[in-house]
């Protein structure tokens, strides 16, 4: 899979911007500010319907201007398919699919699959549990895009429910019995949804872990601590670990993640046992929203024991991961790295750059062209004066 | 902004559900625009409206009298009662003419984030209806989004126990649609709720 052509208006800093491409690597090369991070951010946006860089969409859209268009050629096995995204502040986006209008903007969702990796990405394994949790979950939608729907519901629940824990603990308080009668029927739809995401989730971790580990060892050949396992550790951290199955030893093993409709079950009585502390603080304190990835280097806790450097391999190592696992369920992804080897040693550069060769398509920005390997020095373009210019 | 008058009413209309201020200023100029008399009937239609129209006692749905036509009428099934959310849902079922029995208009879904519980809802009234067991069969005819699902569910927790027939209707694949346009969550409703074919 390789984006052909990417042309934005009004997105970001960019009045308009028209970039043909080739398979191969592309590198941006500007100075700070000049908008190639912009560019890269665009094309993921189309992949994943959301930005790496911001939360909510307002920031993407040019100041001062009523709406940003982002559209992409894709070329798969041959053939093209044009994907548009518009973007309007305080209404629905709306998208394309080869020109023509669909009901859905995540009805795109699989037409182009990108994986990108940038500064930000360290924060999956320093930041909050939020970090590591939207980290997965753009991965599972690009895996199975019918998952956004069931986070959008499960999302959806959870505010619902809020809303009522809040004002039926607020009515125990002040004395009165609160309105509970409804909160069965909540706990049912959160259950159903909820499990659906948790075991996708760790079907996906699960489905991660040998790439991940591989890949760290790649970019970390120097960390071995002995000959059979691997330094590198990810485990995924429910809020229902407690009741779940355990085989002996105590860790969660690949094989035996339970079905949908036990995982179900045990959302749900584990949402009865919590409700007493839920109705106090207003919360939902069972289910997918509060769950964890846990990284690990050595069995030691990479949030908070990691160097710098160490932080940065195992979020490398994770986009590699995703890249691998994305390439062996489908399309090969178009690989972005967005400003990252400035940040890395010569010896992961190197690393970076021989895995990254081996793409169909790679899409790089830097600020000095002398950080980016000489052999992902492919196609180059210029970026300067709210203009991108083809120099080789 | 415009001088007095001009602008209270643009502002009145864009208080109206789907008008925003560009259409609000359209219409409120089309008004400036048109006959007196025609004004005038919109006026008294307005005053009517609020006036005489009132809900049912008996389904809540919007009547001119005690009862709505519905629910006057002796030909209808007094065993079988749809619930719905809204007046507009009745209308839409009525036009199938598929549907013999009475209705029971909730008034909303449960929605905490709104502040609307089951109190707020006519569930009361239903209940009160089930009472003398002529009813035997309840229909939830609700919307098929979050609310109206959570809605449906809780309603039929109440009703089940009280021996009503209680079913919800079949959501899936439209009519004269094609299969390979329906989203992955209604094909997916769809295949589960298939039937046996006789």
């Amino acid at each position: 899979m390789y984006v052909q052509h990417l042309s934005v208006a009004d997105f970001r800093s960019w009045p308009r911007a028209d970039v043909a491409f080739e398979p191969g690597a592309s590198v941006f090369v500007g100075s700070n500010g000049q908008g190639k991070t912009n560019l890269l951010e665009a094309i993921g946006y189309l992949a994943t319907l959301s930005s790496h860089r911001v939360a909510s969409d307002g920031p993407l859209i040019r100041a001062g201007a009523n709406q940003a268009v982002v559209q992409a050629a894709v070329v798969q096995g041959g053939r093209q398919l044009v994907i548009e995204v518009v973007l309007t502040p305080g209404k629905a986006n709306k998208a394309k699919l080869n020109r023509s209008p669909v009901p859905r903007p995540r009805d795109i969702l699989g037409g182009l699959r990108t994986v990108l990796f940038a500064p930000e990405d360290l924060a999956i394994v320093r930041g909050d549990p939020s970090e590591r949790r939207r980290f997965l979950d753009e991965v599972l939608v690009q895996r199975t895009p019918r998952l956004a729907g069931v986070r959008a519901d499960y999302d959806r629940v959870l505010k619902q429910r809020a809303a009522l824990l809040k004002s039926a603990g607020a009515a125990r308080r002040s004395g009165g019995s609160g309105d509970l009668r409804t909160l069965d029927v909540w706990d049912g739809h959160l259950a159903d949804h909820g499990a659906v995401l948790l075991a996708a989730r760790m079907e996906l971790v699960d489905a991660l872990r040998p790439y991940a580990e591989e890949a760290y060892s790649r970019i970390a050949p120097e960390v071995r601590p002995n000959a059979t396992a691997s330094p590198f550790g990810l485990r995924y951290v429910s809020s229902i670990d407690g009741a779940l199955p355990r085989d002996e030893g105590g860790a969660s093993d690949a094989s035996n993640i339970p079905d949908v409709t036990v995982l179900s079950a045990m959302l749900l009585s584990e949402l009865a046992r919590v409700r007493p502390q839920e109705l106090e603080r207003g919360v939902t304190l069972i289910g997918p929203h509060r769950d964890d990835l846990d990284l690990s280097l050595n069995d030691l806790p990479l949030r908070g024991y990691a160097s710098h450097g160490e932080g940065w391999s195992a979020a490398l190592a994770l986009r590699l991961a995703c890249f691998d696992l994305l390439s062996s369920d489908g399309a090969e992804p178009v690989l972005i790295l967005d400003d990252v080897f400035a940040e890395l040693d010569t010896a992961r550069r190197d690393q970076l750059a021989s895995i990254a060769a081996k793409a169909e398509q790679v899409l790089i920005s830097s600020a000095v062209v002398g950080d980016v390997p000489a052999q992902l020095v492919g196609a180059r373009y210029d970026v300067a004066d709210g203009e991108v210019r083809r120099v080789r | 902004m415009y001088e007095g008058a001009v602008q209270d009413l643009i502002d009145e209309l864009g208080r109206l559900p789907g008008v925003g201020p560009k259409s609000a200023q359209r219409i409120a100029f089309h008004i400036l625009a048109t006959d007196t008399a025609d004004v005038e009937r919109l006026a008294a239609i307005l005053r009517r409206v609020k006036a005489d129209v009132r809900f049912c006692r008996i389904c809540g749905n919007v009547a001119e009298a005690d009862e709505c036509r519905i629910c006057r009428d002796p030909r209808r099934d007094l065993t079988v009662i749809c619930v719905v959310e809204e007046p507009k849902d009745v209308v839409a079922i009525e036009r199938t003419r598929e549907f013999r029995g009475r209705y029971h208009v909730l008034g909303g879904a449960i929605s905490p984030i709104d502040g609307v519980g089951p109190d707020d809802l006519r569930v009361r009234e239903l209940l009160q209806r089930l009472s003398d067991g002529t009813v035997t069969e309840l229909i939830l005819a609700t919307d098929p989004n979050l609310e109206g699902e959570a809605t449906a569910t809780y309603l039929a927790r109440l009703i089940k126990p009280m021996g009503v027939t209680v079913s919800r209707l079949a959501s899936g694949l439209p009519v004269g649609g094609d299969l390979e346009y329906a989203d992955e969550v209604t094909l997916g409703r769809a295949f589960s709720g298939r039937r046996t074919v006789d």
